[in-house]
């Protein structure tokens, strides 16, 4: 399955990222654990930027949004909806409004 | 040409500022990595064009960076800082027992003679170290393993490690100081790590003279004198001519003994620099006006530097690894402000100009003289 991702753009720096949307392919189920997967083993820069390195939690001024819904607190193997999986809905990494 | 680099670590982004020898005209090249705070960026002794930066931020955490070209281009390398085996536990503020946890880099420290081995001051305190240009660290766990690692608590800042001295005549022997549990040496290149606070006296401690816990701010050396070494601590300005091993107090007639950052003078190793600071509650010049105090004795008699420096209404601070001198003659001394000041001077202290006075919070000041 091919996925959008919305990455903000301090992370496309990190990781030399010339367009807004990266396109990736995750093997379903497509859920935020097999997404993020994917992007790191793409771009490894991007390790520890969204969520721990060893135990996967997410980031506490990271969100993760998709479909209008956020899915930051949401069971990270779950799947995500199907227009996030079949690629016509992005997946948005956000920076929370209270990070900077 | 030959010159001076200044690199400026700021809560949002770097700046690399450039002169010639005479340092009257400056160049400000940046923001590098702007918006990220830039907890320090420093040049290998080894290699001047091989530059290193810890860049973090709330959002995304610890991203590292190298310049392999002066700082002209960037690369990011390696940001996995894993604390090794057992985790453990530290003070928290409340006296709780709380297990480490990495935050983020505060200070870096590049080996005397290889570009790609550098040394890593990180919250929770604890150093690590890479060997192949930052592409990957490893944590020296002795340190952190120290039996008196439950007593280490944070500074109001965090509990970081925020100074490393690499003895250059004793090639073994590391100098770490970490906020607020003091000052520890390793004589095994870091394998093994022992407190080194003795004469250190803090009355925020239940016992004053513990063997750890003081909140130690800044130690600088002079490479030709290693074993003096000059310590700004939460209060009090410190020196130890045994390397450590001891100290004694030479605040002497400063107007506070209270401050962050201490360097010393690049061709006299008994000139010293601190920029007192009010108090800890205050964290701004008294009165208003910013001083750097220089002795020439090796401390206890202090002379005012006041010329260009603001002289009334100024209420900033300057942090612990805003101060560096360069190694031009006459020597410069430089230190940035958390109003986005950097203050140089280019005679030994006599006269400052601001080179730079609109940047974010600075954080850090290093210099290179090419």
């Amino acid at each position: 399955m091919t996925v959008r991702v919305v990455l903000p753009a301090q992370l496309r720096r990190v990781a030399d990222i010339a367009a807004a949307t990266v396109e990736l392919d995750v093997p379903p189920p497509v859920t935020q654990r097999a997404l993020l997967d994917a992007l790191e083993a793409r771009y490894p820069k991007l390790l520890g930027t969204t969520r721990d390195r060893r135990t996967k939690q997410r980031r506490a001024y990271i969100r993760f949004f998709a479909c209008r819904q956020d899915w930051s607190d949401a069971d990270p193997d779950a799947p995500l909806p199907d227009a996030v999986a079949c690629g016509d809905e992005a997946f948005l990494v956000v920076g929370a409004m209270s990070g900077g | 040409m030959p010159g001076v680099r200044v690199l400026v670590g700021t809560r949002k982004g770097a700046f690399i500022l450039t002169s010639n020898r005479k340092r009257e005209k400056w160049k400000i090249d940046g923001p590098l990595f702007p918006g990220w705070e830039i907890y320090h960026m420093t040049g290998s002794p080894a290699d001047p064009d091989r530059l290193y930066a810890s860049q973090t931020s709330a959002w995304f955490g610890q991203v590292m960076q190298r310049s392999d070209d002066g700082g002209k281009t960037w690369e990011t390398v390696g940001n996995d800082f894993h604390y090794e085996g057992e985790t453990g536990t530290h003070q928290y503020y409340d006296g709780s027992q709380k297990p480490w946890e990495f935050k983020r880099v505060w200070h870096l420290e590049p080996s005397l003679d290889d570009p790609d081995t550098v040394y890593a001051g990180v919250e929770d305190a604890a150093i690590f170290r890479t060997t192949d240009g930052g592409m990957t660290w490893s944590e020296m766990p002795g340190l952190r393993n120290h039996r008196s690692g439950p007593n280490w608590m944070p500074g109001a800042g965090g509990m970081c490690l925020h100074t490393i001295l690499l003895d250059p005549e004793n090639r073994g022997r590391i100098t770490i100081a970490i906020s607020a549990a003091g000052v520890f040496r390793s004589e095994d290149h870091g394998e093994t790590w022992a407190p080194s606070n003795k004469g250190l006296v803090s009355a925020q401690l239940p016992d004053p003279d513990a063997e750890v816990g003081h909140c130690v701010h800044c130690i600088a050396m002079h490479p030709s004198r290693p074993d003096t070494l000059f310590m700004q601590k939460h209060w009090d300005v410190m020196r130890s001519d045994d390397a450590g091993a001891t100290w004694y107090e030479i605040s002497g007639d400063l107007p506070t003994d209270f401050g962050f950052p201490i360097a010393v003078h690049a061709h006299d190793p008994d000139t010293v620099y601190v920029v007192p600071i009010k108090s800890d509650e205050h964290h701004f010049p008294p009165d208003g006006k910013l001083r750097v105090y220089r002795s020439r004795k090796g401390g206890n008699k202090w002379k005012e530097l006041k010329k260009g420096l603001p002289k009334k209404d100024c209420y900033v601070n300057v942090l612990r690894d805003a101060m560096a001198v360069d190694a031009a003659d006459p020597c410069g001394v430089y230190f940035g402000t958390t109003g986005g000041q950097v203050f140089a001077s280019n005679d030994e202290g006599d006269s400052w100009e601001a080179i730079a006075k609109y940047l974010p919070t600075v954080l850090s000041v290093e210099v290179q003289t090419l």
